[in-house]
């Protein structure tokens, strides 16, 4: 689809040595350029910025910005951790969330190379089309299939579990995952296969000690990315599960948090950093292949 | 093959059919429906919340794609100049992107707040307004306040993906157009543009895409209020389904959103097959 650039060498090198920058100044190009950046890089961050120093204010600070800088903690405090940790289900969030993350990226995994492999390299009769349907699947989005979900969800006895997630998160990781490892897999010559094969080996031999190997890069990106988007689900938690020992962090937050019309803010942006932090974490140590991820689904 | 063909099968393709029946019928939770034809699209027919939320969603969709489209491209734009720190830049500008929807949205909701705003008292303080901003609870204001929010999140992915067509982009280009005296906008215009469109064609659709049925951020800001000014499509099937029990009716107004996808996916596709045939490629 994309011929026109994608297949040329990134060339990102020859931009750090310089290039033409010679041709600018050094003041234009702070204006033209780190002026701008330095508003985007505030205005993506403030959020976050402000998430983190409300969860560490007293009551007294979160509502009172006469006396002190609403801009700084001046009194930090844990009470609205400690608020959070011990006196709502919190813990129990991070567990399902984690829980059930970890098991539908795993499931999907399975699924996606095995999938990914056949399509690729099998050569079925109309693999060409099976392809194109997972990329057309990948557009369905999570809006449209809740509510025959649901009422799945309902007639399966699994209405209000974990299974409930487990078995549905899938249906968007799936395909993503597929088309990602698709592009990996084309990558890796056929040579080394039928080299393979010529040693006896059977297909699945082929697949768990040739090919999985040389793909690794691109199951950490699907990985990565699966979990991201598995901890990041709103609706299915939110339609599927019910009761609060079963919830999600997403869910938990926004359903029990709340209650009434009183906001205990410092709370609600506790639960929202910590709720955030382990992806931003994951993300930190793998953002190469996070970026990978995203660009080569873009690209394929 | 077999276990993601039989999970897509009986997770994916299954509840679609399934919903596009569950449209055609009265089913109420607790209480499986008969076939009604399409009395359910009739009675949506006449539904001003339905057009209102037709609307709202049309709006959100165009708005929030139209400056996402033009922050990303400045942003990748600039990502791309040679500059310190680039890949801390672009890790750390990504986040808006990783983090869980629903907990950023909980942020702004927070900054958004009727009394206690941060935006309202900086600029309270600057003077530039005398009361606080009723950012959630005017219709416009909360459309506004919304759109905003989705191309906070929005931005860092387009930019991304963007900046990676960049860099497949030759500099050598740009050197001969600079030496045959072509400004920056010419070298933007005929240069990057060109070169850049398959790549755009595909990110907008999925932006396109994830808008228009964009759930999350509306349900935990606004819950579609005020008086059902920002109800979109997804949140309007939402509350008549789930809280309200209609099932029938959510399926059906959650099925009305796939014309409008199946445009978006076809205007794409197509727009990148011309482009495809005027650059001689055959595939």
């Amino acid at each position: 689809m994309t011929q026109t650039g994608a297949q040329r060498k990134p060339v990102e090198k020859l931009y750090s040595e310089g290039g033409m920058d010679y041709l600018v100044t050094r003041q234009k190009k702070f204006v033209l350029v780190y002026l701008p950046l330095m508003a985007f890089t505030f205005i993506l961050l403030f959020p976050f910025y402000w998430m983190t120093i409300t969860t560490f204010k007293s009551n007294d600070d979160i509502y009172d910005y006469e006396r002190n800088s609403p801009f700084w903690v001046w009194n930090p405090t844990l009470a609205n951790i400690k608020k959070l940790l011990f006196d709502t289900s919190y813990p129990e969030w991070l567990w399902n969330t984690m829980l059930v993350a970890a098991s539908s990226t795993f499931i999907s995994l399975f699924a996606s190379v095995l999938a990914a492999y056949a399509v690729e390299r099998l050569r079925f009769k109309g693999s060409r089309w099976v392809g194109l349907s997972i990329y057309a699947a990948y557009l369905v989005p999570p809006s449209i299939l809740f509510i025959p979900l649901a009422t799945m969800v309902f007639n399966l006895g699994l209405f209000d579990t974990r299974w409930a997630l487990i078995l549905t998160y899938p249906t968007f990781l799936i395909p993503f995952c597929t088309w990602l490892l698709m592009g990996y897999f084309k990558s890796i010559p056929y040579e080394l296969e039928e080299c393979a094969l010529i040693d006896g080996a059977t297909r699945l031999q082929i697949l768990l000690k040739v090919v999985l190997p040389l793909a690794v890069p691109g199951l950490i990106s699907a990985g990565i990315f699966a979990f991201t988007l598995s901890w990041n689900e709103f609706i299915y938690a939110l339609t599927f599960v019910a009761s609060s020992e079963n919830k999600t962090v997403p869910v938990g937050v926004l359903t029990e948090l709340v209650d009434g019309d009183v906001y205990h803010w410092g709370s609600l942006m506790a639960g929202a950093l910590f709720g955030s932090l382990p992806v931003a974490v994951l993300y930190s140590f793998f953002v190469e292949y996070y970026v990978a991820g995203m660009t080569g689904a873009v690209k394929e | 093959m077999l276990p993601a063909a039989s999970i897509l099968l009986v997770f994916l393709t299954y509840p679609l059919g399934l919903g596009l029946w569950l449209g055609l019928t009265d089913t109420k939770i607790g209480r499986p429906g008969v076939f009604i034809g399409l009395a359910n699209y009739e009675s949506l027919f006449k539904d001003s919340v339905f057009w209102l939320s037709v609307f709202n969603t049309i709006g959100y969709t165009a708005f929030a794609s139209l400056f996402k489209f033009f922050l990303g491209l400045l942003l990748a734009l600039l990502l791309n100049q040679n500059i310190a720190l680039k890949s801390f830049m672009r890790a750390i500008l990504l986040l808006p992107w990783i983090v869980p929807t629903t907990l950023s949205a909980i942020a702004f909701w927070w900054m958004y707040d009727s009394q206690f705003s941060i935006i309202s008292w900086v600029l309270v303080k600057a003077g530039l307004i005398a009361t606080n901003i009723n950012f959630l609870g005017d219709s416009w204001n909360a459309r506004i306040s919304v759109v905003v929010a989705n191309i906070w999140r929005g931005i860092p992915f387009v930019a991304i993906s963007l900046l990676a067509g960049l860099q497949t982009i030759s500099p050598t280009l740009y050197e001969a157009a600079t030496i045959d005296g072509a400004t920056p906008w010419q070298c933007f215009r005929h240069i990057t543009y060109p070169l850049l469109t398959p790549i755009i064609a595909i990110v907008m659709t999925f932006s396109v895409l994830f808008t228009f049925t964009d759930f999350q951020l509306i349900y935990v800001l606004t819950r579609g209020g005020p008086v059902n000014a920002t109800h979109l499509m997804a949140t309007l099937s939402f509350q008549r389904a789930i809280p309200g029990g209609q099932l029938a009716e959510g399926a059906a107004i959650a099925m009305a959103m796939v014309p409008f996808l199946a445009a978006a996916i076809l205007i794409s596709f197509f727009g990148l097959q011309r482009r495809a045939w005027q650059q001689g490629s055959k595939d």
